[in-house]
């Protein structure tokens, strides 16, 4: 252990009386001095037996160090000063003898009273005289919206590369990301936003840290040493830490550390901690029998005011705490038996569970509503090899990939169960693709809409097909329709814009080369195609406007990061070295009222053209003030070597004088040529 | 328009260069072999046969005539570049990196590595006119530089040498007293490649540690700084444009596992004042070990690892093209 010297601490070495075994000692041992007052004062003659009764006493509790008892006597009477200062061996017997001699009764007249040294060095130091604090005003919280009220309405993210953490504004205007905050070496691991954007966090070593407000400053930290992992729930009032702790002995098992905090004051509310293999349940295990991350799961955005659930997978059940105290539902978890994986709808406290088939007992999909457990849905199946569970963003539906064993026990055969919820009894419609036996990539929800994307097929070149929850032939009556099927794609996966109709396919595997297709599925016309060789990430900004792709450092070489319009054109392209992490700054849902929204939407052209003209006088600025630049810096370049010319000179005089008449006419000079190309001549009939 | 492609060395190459007028191209590699070919029609001219291990590099006499070659053999050899045949041959204890003729071509500098107990260091060597009485003998030799010297350049009318080094430093040396005068630390990594302006006012270096710089010949002082993502193995300066050429790629002991492409073995086009990339040249399918331009500056040849060199003439838009 090394203890860093803080200034206090380091007055203790000033002053400090002669013969006090203070000679060698490290750091460490600043902890183990103590302070024995309550000490009777002797004269010279009793002092001998008074040090070896106090020897025998003060060893009782822990080894004292050699010559590790001083026992000050005051010169001027020649009596004892009434305390002891002892050593111990390590700070644990030094804190274990504090408590058990603090207090001890020598005689009736002497009471110990014991302290350790720093603490009776801090003891000094408090004035006699009380002195009331002067009231002081709390600085005013910094504004952790700002940034939404930005005038051009950009939006932020975060780029992490070498030991740097840079947050900027997409400036597309000037097709280049614009400064707001930079840091080196801020986290240790990784850095996260918060789910609507207020905050962002850090992981180090000793916890997790929030930063907000314009300047970036702290605005919290929870203390979890080796913290691994944060989670934030959906409104930002609490998060919970996590970190798996090491065995301590061959036999130990693995454990881990959880702690659930309140965002706001800092305050510790619950703390799970356990051997892993006691909460890796069926999803959330490893292979190895250790708890897979995301084991625990926050409820998805609740209305304000409302609680947050956090939910875990136990044998035979479910617990579901709830907030702010996070004691179980009703005091006792959801049985459910062989349950395999949970899975929260994104948008209010229902549960969706999945039970495994066991015995005579079917699989089972099971949707329930908290905190009143009202269980919404059900579904039995047979014969099931794996289920996939998938949400839609609002919540509107819940689609799941149901993998079943064909008779013969030798393959599987994919349908779809899709349940409705925001229809009454919550119906269920099945879907089956022309080609049950196709694997099933992905399924992924048109968020703000009613159509989903799936990613099928086998081999490299897969199929996306899209289709509505809404049936063609009866305007807004449920139905399954099929829509269109993309076949023959390099891809691997599916991105919706957030703000939906645009649909990206990605191919971020090694052998696609980083493709991207860029499809309006309105009229199911690829708007664009286009590459970022090698990319490992796809990522919408949280408007849709914008998309980003990303090669991290996974790849070695040509990390960075491009940033494309929801069209497909790139807008500019920044290259990082050792490139870790890039996020989008999230934003809070809208306060805009429906109406308010609609109304923008049908003044469109008047807002646009009036952005158009900002944007444009940006972008003239940026080019007079790029043009600018290059002129100085060509500037410079001319004046520099207007100071080379008569050295130059010289130099080729001397040259001339060296090679004498082997000097050869006909160093290259450069003569300006005027081209004209004409490229085409068209004769055209203009009516008059 | 298309290069042409030279298949005449069966190992990397480690330096190609032009002849004054432009009309030759000398390229060296780690076969053993320089070759000598004609410019316009891509034709091989000749091969100069004598080295016993990799050639490094060559430097050619300002009228043709004459060409001097060192190599891993520890030999420099002065070759009749009309005949093909070894003028004089050269046998020192230590590898040659770095050949340069002093303008006049009375002397040459000739680096040698460290090796075994010697420091690295450079040899000035007389150079009679008449071959038959070539002398073996170094009038002068600057020591004390560490690491291999990768390239040297005479400056200042033959007063004063320019090296650079493995350890990253460009050094400037007194001729005549052998003494060191100046010393940059310009790389973080070691110095592959150094060439001069026409001028002779600054030079273009080039680094594994991925970066390119323009240095001025008298103070030593980074002008400009090149940025590649990959390690740079040659730079060249364009003759008559502020373009420079940045040859290089991901080290040749990591590409096994990645594509072509991702070793970026592309001749990439800097402007020499803007210090921003225009345009790049793909086609080989090793690092770029050398690139240089031609004389008159309507083309580039550059070499690679695989042990091809490919002889670009720039297309018209070249010349049409305002890029800036």
């Amino acid at each position: 252990m090394s203890l860093a010297l803080k200034p206090d601490e380091e007055k203790m070495f000033e002053g400090q009386p002669q013969g006090f075994p203070f000679g060698d000692f490290d750091l460490e041992d600043v902890m183990l001095p103590e302070v024995v007052d309550g000490v009777p004062k002797v004269s010279q003659e009793k002092y001998q037996k008074l040090t070896s009764i106090l020897t025998k006493i003060l060893s009782g509790p822990g080894h004292i160090r050699e010559n590790g008892l001083w026992h000050p006597v005051d010169e001027a009477t020649g009596l004892s000063k009434g305390c002891v200062f002892v050593e111990y061996e390590t700070p644990d017997q030094a804190r274990a003898a504090q408590a058990a001699l603090h207090g001890y009764a020598l005689d009736k007249a002497h009471k110990f009273s014991a302290t350790l040294y720093d603490e009776a060095e801090r003891l000094a130091a408090v004035p006699d005289e009380y002195v009331a604090p002067e009231p002081r005003d709390a600085p005013p919280p910094e504004n952790q919206w700002s940034w939404l009220s930005d005038r051009r309405g950009r939006d932020q993210f975060v780029a992490r590369f070498g030991d740097e953490t840079e947050i900027y504004w997409n400036d597309v205007a000037k097709q280049q990301p614009e400064d707001v905050y930079k840091r080196s070496t801020w986290t240790e691991l990784f850095v996260l936003w918060t789910p609507r954007g207020s905050a962002l966090a850090t992981l180090h070593r000793q916890g997790v840290a929030l930063w907000g407000g314009d300047s970036f400053g702290r605005l919290m930290r929870f203390s979890h040493q080796l913290v691994q992992r944060v989670a934030f729930s959906a409104d930002e009032r609490y998060a919970y830490t996590f970190s798996e702790v090491p065995p301590a002995g061959p036999r130990d098992p693995l454990r881990f550390l959880l702690i659930v905090w309140d965002v706001r004051s800092g305050r510790k509310l619950r703390v799970f901690e356990g051997p892993q293999a006691e909460f890796a349940v069926g999803a959330a295990a490893r292979p190895d029998g250790g708890l897979a991350w995301d084991a625990f799961r926050w409820s998805g955005g609740a209305a304000p005011g409302a609680p947050s659930f956090l939910a875990h997978l136990k044998k035979g059940g479910v617990a579901v705490y709830e907030s702010p105290d996070f004691g179980l539902v009703d005091r006792k978890s959801v049985k459910l038996d062989s349950v395999q994986s949970i899975e929260w709808s994104p948008a209010g406290p229902v549960l969706a569970a999945y039970q495994v088939e066991e015995g005579n007992m079917p699989a089972r999909i099971m949707l329930m509503r908290f905190p009143k457990k009202e269980e919404l849905r059900a579904k039995n199946l047979h014969s099931v090899a794996g289920v996939q569970l998938s949400w839609h963003p609002q919540g509107d539906f819940l689609a799941v990939a149901v993998e079943k064993w064909t008779k013969s026990h030798k393959s599987t055969n994919t349908h779809f169960e899709l349940f409705s919820l925001r229809e009454r009894d919550t119906p269920i419609d099945m879907l089956e693709l022309p080609n049950k036996a196709e694997k099933i990539h992905e399924l992924v929800w048109e968020p703000r809409g009613v159509r989903f994307a799936i990613l099928h097929g086998d081999g490299s070149r897969l199929s996306v097909s899209i289709y509505s929850m809404r049936d063609g032939k009866l305007p807004g009556a449920r139905g399954v329709a099929h829509l269109h099927t993309l076949v023959n794609k390099q891809a691997s996966s599916l991105h919706w814009s957030p703000a939906g109709r645009f649909l990206v396919l990605a191919g971020t595997k090694q052998t696609q080369n980083g493709l991207m297709e860029f499809w309006d599925t309105e009229d199911m016309s690829l708007l664009s195609a286009g590459e970022h060789y090698m990319a490992t990430e796809v990522q919408w900004d949280p408007t849709g406007r914008y998309l980003t792709t990303v090669v991290n450092a996974q790849n070695s070489t040509d990390n960075g990061y491009y940033i494309w319009s929801f069209a497909g054109q790139l807008l500019y392209k920044v290259e990082r070295n050792r490139f870790y992490q890039f996020q989008w700054r999230p934003r809070p849902p809208t306060l805009l009222l429906a109406e308010k929204q609609k109304a923008i939407l049908k003044n469109l052209k008047h807002y646009s053209k009036k952005y158009d003209e900002e944007d444009e006088a940006i972008l003239m600025q940026a080019d007079t003030e790029f043009l600018a630049a290059r002129e100085k810096q060509m500037e410079e370049w001319r004046e520099w070597q207007a100071t080379k010319a008569e050295w130059a000179a010289e130099q080729a005089e001397a040259k001339k004088a060296l090679l004498g008449d082997r000097l050869r006419d006909g160093d290259f000079t450069v003569q300006l040529a005027e081209v004209t190309v004409v490229l085409e001549v068209k004769e055209e009939a203009v009516k008059l | 328009m298309r290069p042409f492609i030279l298949q005449g060395h069966s190992r990397p190459l480690n330096q190609v260069k032009y002849n004054r007028e432009g009309d030759l191209l000398v390229t060296c590699g780690k076969d053993k072999t320089v070759n000598l070919w004609w410019t316009e029609d891509g034709q091989r001219a000749g091969t100069f046969n004598g080295h016993t291990g990799a050639v490094w590099t060559s430097d050619i006499s300002y009228d043709s005539t004459r060409l001097i070659t060192g190599g891993a053999d520890s030999a420099v050899i002065l070759w009749d570049m009309n005949t093909g045949e070894e003028q004089h041959h050269f046998r020192f204890q230590e590898p040659c990196r770095a050949v340069k003729f002093s303008v006049g071509e009375a002397f040459a500098a000739v680096s040698s590595d460290p090796f075994m107990q010697a420091v690295s260091a450079v040899r000035i060597l007389p150079i009679a006119a008449d071959p038959a009485e070539q002398g073996e003998e170094a009038v002068q030799t600057l020591r004390g530089p560490r690491g291999r010297i990768a390239r040297v350049e005479w400056t200042d009318q033959n007063r004063t040498l320019i090296t650079a080094s493995e350890d990253g430093f460009v050094r400037r040396w007194d001729v005549e007293t052998g003494k060191e005068l100046a010393a940059e630390h310009v790389h973080e990594k070691n110095i592959q490649d150094l060439q001069m302006s026409v001028d002779g006012t600054h030079f273009i270096t080039a680094s594994v540690d991925c970066s390119s710089k323009l240095v001025d010949t008298q103070t030593l002082a980074v002008l400009k700084t090149y940025q590649s993502n990959v390690p740079v193995n040659s730079a060249a300066l364009s003759p008559v444009y502020d373009h420079v050429i940045l040859g290089g790629g991901q080290d040749a002991s990591q590409v096994t596992t990645t594509s072509s492409r991702a070793g970026r073995f592309e001749s990439r086009f800097f402007h020499k004042v803007f210090q921003e990339e225009f345009g790049n040249v793909r086609g080989h399918f090793g690092p770029i070990n050398a690139v240089s331009f031609s004389p008159d500056g309507t083309g580039f040849a550059s070499g690679g690892e695989e042990g091809y060199v490919r002889l670009h003439k720039f297309d018209a838009d070249y010349f049409t093209t305002k890029f800036f």
